[in-house]
C-alpha cells in the first residue's frame, strides 16, 4: 500500500492552497497560479540545487505555521523554503516584499546592459519582465558598468558577460547533464564571472542546454543570433526519435525556415526535457521533424503577438474575492482579453 | 585582576608544548569526561554553564549542541572554526598560538560530548604558523593517548585534523566553511536545513568558534554551574577580547563578562586608555561588522547606564543607540580618526569578500564603495548620504548570508552617527582631496573596474 503523502495547507496573499509536505512557497503559488507566483530568476525546477541566489522571489511569511504562528523575522527565499501547515505568506499584497523586490532589480540592472534593442534574449528575458513590473525608470548608479570582451565557448554558444545575472542556472546544467565540470564561476563578488576553464571550448552533447536556461542573453546560440527576432517567428511543437535525448522540441519558424530549435518550455519559461546538441543544433530542416501542433504562448508574452488562437483565461479563479484584491492587475488584463 | 579562565597559564614559559600543558593541569577534562561522565552529561553541563558562542551569534552552545541530530548509522562531526577573518578580530589565533593545547583538550570534550568521531579545526588558510603549532599539539596529543583509537581505554576513539581555509572571509560563515572544508569553492549554503542536520558530507554537523570550545574545558573541570557564577546575566563566563585602534595597550585581554567598558577601555590592567592622551572618539565593540558607537554611547546607554561587556548591555537600545559582542574585536578610534575614511575601508572590505553569489550583496557592496569612496576623496554629492542609507537598508536583510548585514551596519551606524562628517566631506569636497593618509597608492575602485 502507498504511503500516503502528508499534506499542508499553505494561504498565499489570502488564497489557500493544500500541498505537500515538502513543497516550496513557490511551488506552492504555482499551484494556485497568476500574479501571485514569485518572479524566480535563478531557481529552475530542473536543475537540482537551483535556487536561492537571485533574491527575486523573496516574500514574506507573517505566521510560520499552525503550530508556530510566529512570523519569519526576514524576508525569506520562496523557492528555497518549504512550507509548513497553517503558514501564510504575502508576496504582491506585502508592501516590503515589492520593495525588496524592486530593490533587487536595481541591483541587478547595474551590471546588466540595457541593450534590448540588439539582444537576442528580447521577447524573452526574465529580466525585461522583471525590469517592466518592478524596475524604475530612472537609474541611480551613475559608475561605469563592468564590460567583458565576448566569448565564443563552443562553435555554438556565445557567452555575453556582460549580461550575466549570474544565476548559476548554465552552472548546474554543465555540472547535471555533463559527465565533466568545465565551467563555473570565476572570483568573487561584483567580479565574479562564469567562465570556462581557461577559455575552454563546451562541447558536451548536451551543453546547448545553458542557452536555454540562461534568464537572460548571456549566453545565446550562434545559429540564431542576428537571424530574427523572436516576435516574428512561429513557435511549433514538433518531435523526432533521437537516440539521445526526447527528441521533444519547438521549432522556430520564420516563413518555411526553421530558425531555432529550442526544447520546449512551461508556463513558467523552465524547459520540460533537456535536448541534444544534435537536434538542436542541426536538424533545422522541417523534413527532420513530425509537427504537432503551434505552441501555446502565453498571452502577456510579446511572442504571442501576432498569434491568434482561441483565447482561454489564465488560471486565475474570477470568482475569489481575495484573489481579486491581490491579483487585480491580472485580472484587468483577463477582463479586457475577455 | 579579572578572573581568567583561558589564559590561566598564558605567561607559564614553553605552555605551548604538551608536557608543559599537562604539567599544569591540562587535559584534566578528557579524564573527568572520558571517565566519569556520558556524552549528555558534558552538554548538560555546558548548558548550564550558560556559554554562548563567542564567534559572533552568541548563541547558546549547549542549545546548539542538543540541536544535533543524531540518526542511527551516519556520522557526526565537531568542526572547529579557525578562520577568524574579521577585521579587528584576533583572539583565536593568540589563543592557537600560545595555548594550543587549550583547544585540542576542547575538542577532545566537544566531540565526545557529541559523539562525533572523525573532527576538524579549520584554519584560514594564511595562518600557516597557526597550523604547524596545531599540527604538533594534535601529534603530542596523539602520541599521549589522548586522540586516536580508545582514548584513555575509554572506548572512545577520535581523530582530529587541521584543515587549512581557502583564505577567504565568507569562508569564515558555517555553511560556506563546511562548503570549502568539502572541497568545493566556499559559498555559503541556503539554511535551511542547518548543519545539525545537514553538514559536512551531509551529515549532521556542528560548527564552534574557538573559544567557544577552549571554554568547555573550565566548564568541565569546575562544573556548569560554577562557570555560570562568573558574569552577569545572560553573558556568562569570560571572554577574550581583542583591543585594536588608538589604544594605549592594544592587545588580547581575558576579561569576566560584566566589565564596565570604561573600565575597559581606561583601567591599566586592560587597555590603559587612549593612545598619546588623545580622546576616544568611536568604539566598534565587536569587529568590523557590529555598528560603531560614538564615545558618549560606548561608555553609557542612552537611558544613562553604565555600558558593560555583555551581550545584553552592549546591544541595548538595539541598532539606534546600541551595538553587539560580535567576535570581541574592540577597535577604538581617537579623535582625528575619520569615520568616512574607516567606513569605506570596511566597505571595501566587504566588496572584496562578498562571494557574489546573491545578487543584493554583490552587487550592493560594490555600490556602496564606490559612493564611499567619491565621499572620501572629495567627490560626494549631497544625495549620496541618502544613497548610501538606502542601499545598505537594501542589502541588510535580504541576502543568502549574513556578509550583507555585515556590510550594511556599519554604514548604517556610521551615517546615523556621524552623519555631519559625511556632510563635511561634501561640502568641502577640496579639503577632503588634499588629505593624504598615506594611501594615496591605493587603487582608485572606479579605475579598476575600467580596467576589468
Amino acid at each position: 500500500m502507498a504511503e500516503e503523502v502528508q499534506k499542508f495547507k499553505v494561504s498565499i496573499d489570502g488564497i489557500s492552497v493544500d500541498v505537500d509536505a515538502g513543497t516550496t512557497i513557490l511551488n506552492a503559488a504555482r499551484k494556485i497560479g497568476g500574479d501571485i507566483v514569485p518572479p524566480a530568476m535563478c531557481y529552475y525546477s530542473k536543475l537540482e540545487g537551483s535556487g536561492g541566489k537571485c533574491r527575486t522571489c523573496l516574500v514574506k511569511v507573517t505566521k510560520g505555521s499552525e503550530k508556530d504562528p510566529r512570523p519569519m523575522p526576514k524576508l525569506v527565499a520562496s523557492c528555497r523554503t518549504t512550507v509548513m501547515d497553517g503558514m501564510e505568506v504575502q508576496n504582491i499584497t506585502s508592501p516590503d516584499v515589492v520593495e525588496a523586490r524592486k530593490s533587487v532589480v536595481e541591483m541587478l540592472l547595474i551590471n546588466h546592459p540595457l541593450d534590448c534593442p540588439v539582444c537576442d534574449q528580447a521577447g524573452e528575458c526574465k529580466l525585461q519582465d522583471l525590469g517592466y513590473e518592478h524596475g524604475s525608470e530612472n537609474t541611480r548608479y551613475d559608475f561605469p558598468r563592468r564590460t567583458f570582451e565576448r566569448i565564443d565557448i563552443g562553435d555554438k554558444i556565445q557567452l555575453h558577460m556582460n549580461r550575466c545575472i549570474l544565476c548559476y542556472r548554465c552552472v548546474y546544467v554543465a555540472n547535471q547533464l555533463t559527465n565533466t565540470r568545465e565551467h563555473g564561476i570565476l572570483y568573487r563578488g561584483d567580479h565574479a564571472e562564469i567562465s570556462t576553464y581557461i577559455e575552454n571550448a563546451l562541447d558536451n552533447d548536451y551543453i546547448g542546454n545553458v542557452i536555454d536556461v540562461c534568464p537572460v542573453g548571456a549566453l545565446t546560440d550562434k545559429t540564431f543570433r542576428f537571424k530574427n527576432r523572436v516576435w516574428f517567428t512561429k513557435p511549433v511543437n514538433a518531435h523526432r526519435d533521437c537516440p539521445s535525448c526526447s527528441g521533444r522540441v519547438t521549432l522556430w519558424y520564420k516563413g518555411s525556415d526553421v530558425l531555432r530549435v529550442t526544447a520546449r518550455k512551461d508556463e513558467y519559461d523552465e524547459v520540460e526535457e533537456f535536448i541534444c546538441n544534435t537536434c538542436r543544433f542541426d536538424k533545422k530542416e522541417t523534413a527532420d521533424w513530425t509537427l504537432e501542433d503551434p505552441t501555446k504562448v502565453s498571452q502577456e508574452s510579446v511572442i504571442a503577438s501576432n498569434h491568434y488562437t482561441q483565447f482561454q483565461p489564465p488560471a486565475v479563479i474570477p470568482e475569489n474575492t481575495p484573489l481579486k484584491e491581490a491579483n487585480w492587475e491580472q485580472l484587468a488584463r483577463t477582463e479586457k482579453l475577455k | 585582576m579579572g578572573r581568567k579562565l583561558l589564559l590561566t597559564h598564558i605567561d607559564v614559559p614553553g605552555i605551548q608544548s604538551y608536557s608543559v600543558y599537562k604539567a599544569q593541569g591540562g587535559y584534566r577534562s578528557v579524564d573527568k569526561a572520558l571517565k566519569s561522565m556520558s556524552p549528555d552529561d558534558v552538554v548538560e553541563e555546558v548548558k548550564k554553564s550558560g556559554l554562548r558562542g563567542r564567534g559572533g551569534a552568541g548563541f547558546p552552545t549547549g542549545m546548539k549542541w542538543s540541536f544535533l541530530a543524531k540518526p542511527e548509522g551516519v556520522p557526526r562531526y565537531l568542526v572547529c572554526n579557525a578562520d577568524e577573518s574579521e577585521p579587528g578580530t584576533f583572539k583565536d589565533r593568540y589563543l592557537m598560538t600560545h595555548i594550543p593545547h587549550a583547544l585540542i583538550e576542547g575538542m577532545i570534550v566537544s566531540s565526545y560530548a557529541l559523539g562525533a568521531h572523525t573532527s576538524f579545526i579549520y584554519v584560514r588558510g594564511e595562518m600557516m604558523p597557526q597550523i604547524r603549532i596545531l599540527e604538533k599539539a594534535i601529534a603530542e596529543a596523539k602520541a599521549a593517548g589522548y586522540l586516536g583509537k580508545n582514548i584513555l581505554g575509554s572506548g572512545y576513539d577520535l581523530e582530529l585534523y587541521v584543515q587549512p581555509g581557502g583564505g577567504a572571509y565568507i569562508c569564515g560563515e558555517e555553511t560556506a566553511l563546511l562548503e570549502s572544508l568539502e572541497g568545493k569553492r566556499g559559498n555559503p549554503r541556503i539554511k535551511p536545513p542547518f548543519p545539525a542536520i545537514a553538514g559536512l558530507y551531509g551529515c549532521p554537523t556542528v560548527v564552534n568558534n574557538v573559544e567557544s570550545i577552549a571554554a568547555t574545558v573550565p566548564i568541565i573541570n569546575d562544573g556548569g554551574e560554577e562557570y555560570a557564577k562568573i558574569g552577569i546575566e545572560r553573558s556568562t563566563g569570560t571572554k577574550l577580547i581583542s583591543a585594536g585602534g588608538n589604544l594605549a595597550k592594544p592587545g588580547v585581554y581575558e576579561i569576566e563578562l560584566g566589565l564596565p567598558v570604561e573600565e575597559f577601555i581606561y583601567s591599566d590592567e586592560y587597555c590603559g586608555g587612549i593612545a598619546n592622551g588623545k580622546k576616544l572618539k568611536a568604539v566598534v565593540a565587536g569587529g568590523s561588522s557590529v555598528p560603531i558607537l560614538p564615545a558618549n554611547l560606548i561608555t553609557k546607554t542612552i537611558k544613562g547606564d553604565a555600558r558593560l561587556m555583555t551581550y545584553e548591555s552592549l546591544a541595548d537600545g538595539g541598532f539606534q543607540s546600541g551595538t553587539m559582542m560580535g567576535s570581541g574585536g574592540f577597535i577604538a578610534f581617537d579623535e582625528d580618526q575619520c569615520i568616512v575614511r574607516n567606513t569605506w575601508n570596511f566597505t571595501r572590505f566587504y566588496r572584496h569578500e562578498s562571494c557574489g553569489q546573491c545578487s543584493p550583496c554583490r552587487e550592493g557592496t560594490g555600490w556602496m564603495e564606490k559612493v564611499l569612496y567619491n565621499i572620501e576623496h572629495g567627490r560626494g554629492t549631497t544625495n549620496d548620504i541618502d544613497l548610501l542609507w538606502d542601499i545598505q537598508r537594501k542589502i541588510e536583510g535580504n541576502t543568502i548570508c549574513p556578509l550583507g548585514d555585515a556590510a550594511a551596519w556599519p554604514v548604517a551606524a556610521a551615517i546615523r552617527h556621524f552623519r555631519d562628517e559625511f556632510e563635511w566631506h561634501i561640502n568641502h569636497g577640496q579639503e577632503a582631496q588634499n588629505r593624504n593618509y598615506g594611501l594615496a597608492h591605493y587603487a582608485d575602485p572606479l579605475e579598476v573596474v575600467t580596467e576589468s
